[in-house]
């Protein structure tokens, strides 16, 4: 029972960083159909400024990771206005070598700017003990990780499906120019989602660097991962995202615990599974191309 | 377009072994990337073939390449060291997953494609991984000998004979590979890059068509990965990682996709750079490698044999408007 206890808890941590850092990419790739492999840079980045806000700017954890969302926020806004936005219209290769080329300059910056060791975020008291939840304790950091997770669903859902900016979002993603014609600015919305999503990556970044460390290779060592939660939950499908980060950190936790001699072996083997019975992921619809 | 091109440029086959040439009266001191430029060049080819001509973008060809290097590693430990049937042998491997995996990984369009590419081969690496007792895991495969070329031509610590063996094998393909990208299976591949219903509307059974393009590329996989295993003697866990995939596509895209060209140009210029950067430190590397690829993305979009070319036709045409 204490097993399996621990495997469904890792698993909702895993599943809730996995789901926060990757929808920003789901959004890109799906919505705004640029293929952006450096995706993991912001996850990293908004470490990194997380950590540079606490211990040189001796900022709270809080305060902390909200300067750190900020900047990761701009960073991506940056490079969508300077660099992507000029490879929107263009081949899926050209996005993918400049992707790559912005990942490899990235990696570089970071181990340039802040050393290539692993840093790890100094959690406040009040974080870094056990909670007792009545059947066990729970450390309290997954507890936030959890909780956060939760309210970006509940944010997103909100936004998406309530506000007037959900659903102008949701009128250039279903026909740009009929969009752009009503006068809705379709340039504006896309930098938008980009720099949010970028936003939300940092976030993910801070939240799991207990498990995905805090290091310059970051991006590529996890970009499979990432690129697995949206190719599983269907490009562009919020929801969807959300079942696959649950679905892959859920094998991989459970196989870590329970048949660790095959090590990520049964991932991968899921993966091709759902993408092989329904290539448009498995919440995926039957559209797309 | 492509066969406008490549009708001009026919003497591809002579020009890299006059290169070859070249570059090793130049570089006397360079055997050792030369070889491994050659061996790379390969397996780029056979991704040419995939991602360029079929249109099947993957990141998963370190599979193949890996596989085709224990195959010919393998081989040469336990049955007999004689280096063209292990070339044989590594490329009928390559090519025999490329086959096999071709029917679930092919399944798929666009990003679930490419992620069970990706599949497969981390896939293969954990087996690779685990097997310790065939594969050596995270020491690599050594300790195999090959024999002389001929039986005559040994492969000495001075990397001649390799040098020769892999600008020949390299030479070959393109030889082959030129034919075979014009034969009607070359053409029935860009056919069906260009446009897949029409393709399948006249009459072209499109999956076995890519099936095959698929395992064509995992053959020259398999080749460049067996290529690679006899000159460097070790074959490691590294053949079959993600950066090998990544790194072999990112030479394609560099140089230009669909055109033989484009893939020697591209893992020319990128083992360069490679080189001459890895001795600085890695994030050097990574800054210059990474600057060029986002200054040739904004340059010269599709690539620099493309953009090269654009250039030089743009220039004709304004001489003969002239």
């Amino acid at each position: 029972m204490q097993i399996l206890a621990s495997i469904a808890i890792d698993s909702v941590t895993y599943g809730m960083t996995l789901f926060v850092i990757a929808v920003g990419l789901s959004v890109t790739l799906g919505l705004i159909r640029v293929v952006n492999l450096a995706h993991g840079l912001f996850a990293v980045l908004g470490g990194y400024f997380a950590w540079y806000a606490m211990t040189v700017w001796k900022f709270g954890y809080v305060p902390a990771a909200v300067a750190a969302i900020v900047l990761t926020t701009t960073a991506g806004l940056l490079l969508e206005r300077l660099l992507f936005s000029r490879v929107y219209r263009r081949s899926a290769l050209d996005q993918v070598l400049l992707s790559i080329g912005i990942m490899f300059v990235g990696i570089a910056a970071c181990g340039a700017v802040f050393g290539d060791g692993i840093k790890t975020l100094p959690l406040p008291p009040l974080l870094s003990g056990p909670v007792e939840l009545g059947f066990r304790a729970v450390p309290a950091q997954r507890l936030l990780v959890i909780t956060c997770g939760g309210a970006v669903v509940l944010a997103m859902w909100l936004a998406y499906s309530r506000t007037k900016v959900g659903i102008r979002l949701r009128a250039v993603v279903d026909h740009t120019d009929a969009a752009e014609s009503i006068g809705i600015d379709s340039r504006l919305f896309y930098a938008v989602a980009f720099a949010l999503g970028a936003g939300l990556a940092g976030l993910g970044g801070i939240l799991g660097a207990e498990i995905m460390q805090i290091e310059p290779f970051y991006p590529t060592k996890y970009l499979v991962t990432f690129l697995a939660v949206v190719a599983i939950g269907g490009l562009g499908n919020i929801w969807g995202s959300l079942g696959a980060a649950m679905l892959l950190s859920g094998v991989e936790t459970s196989s870590k615990y329970l048949l660790p001699s095959l090590g990520s072996i049964l991932s991968y083997a899921a993966m091709l599974a759902v993408l092989s019975f329904r290539p448009h992921g498995l919440f995926g619809g039957e559209e797309g191309e | 377009m492509t066969q406008v091109h490549s009708k001009r440029l026919a003497p591809l086959e002579l020009a890299v072994p006059l290169a070859a040439a070249a570059l090793w009266v130049i570089a006397p001191g360079q055997l050792g990337l030369l070889t491994q430029i050659a061996t790379t060049a390969v397996v780029v080819l056979g991704l040419d073939v995939v991602v360029g001509y079929a249109g099947i973008v993957t990141l998963g060809h370190a599979a193949f390449v890996g596989v085709g290097g224990y195959a010919a590693g393998l081989l040469a430990l336990h049955v007999f060291a004689e280096p063209i049937s292990g070339l044989l042998f590594g490329a009928v491997a390559g090519a025999a997953l490329a086959f096999l995996t071709g029917f679930v990984v092919l399944r798929g369009r666009g990003l679930s494609l490419i992620m069970m590419t990706v599949a497969v081969a981390q896939i293969v690496l954990e087996i690779a991984n685990k097997s310790r007792k065939w594969t050596g895991g995270d020491d690599g495969l050594s300790g195999f000998e090959v024999s002389p070329l001929f039986g005559i031509f040994p492969f000495d610590f001075t990397g001649k004979v390799a040098y020769v063996y892999s600008v020949a094998v390299l030479t070959i393909c393109l030889f082959a590979l030129r034919r075979i990208m014009r034969s009607p299976f070359g053409l029935t591949c860009v056919g069906i890059r260009e446009d897949r219903v029409r393709m399948s509307a006249m009459g072209c059974d499109v999956s076995g068509h890519l099936r095959l393009a698929y395992a064509l590329g995992g053959a020259l996989a398999g080749l460049g990965g067996a290529l690679s295993a006899q000159t460097v003697q070790v074959v490691g866990l590294h053949s079959l990682s993600f950066t090998t995939s990544a790194e072999a596509l990112v030479m394609l895209i560099l140089g230009g996709t669909g055109r033989l060209w484009g893939a020697l140009v591209g893992t020319a210029l990128f083992m360069t750079l490679h080189h001459v950067a890895a001795e600085l430190d890695p994030f050097r590397w990574m800054f210059a490698i990474g600057g060029l690829l986002i200054a040739v993305v904004l340059v010269a979009p599709s690539g620099i044999v493309n953009g090269v070319l654009g250039k030089v036709e743009l220039w004709r045409e304004r001489r003969a408007g002239l």
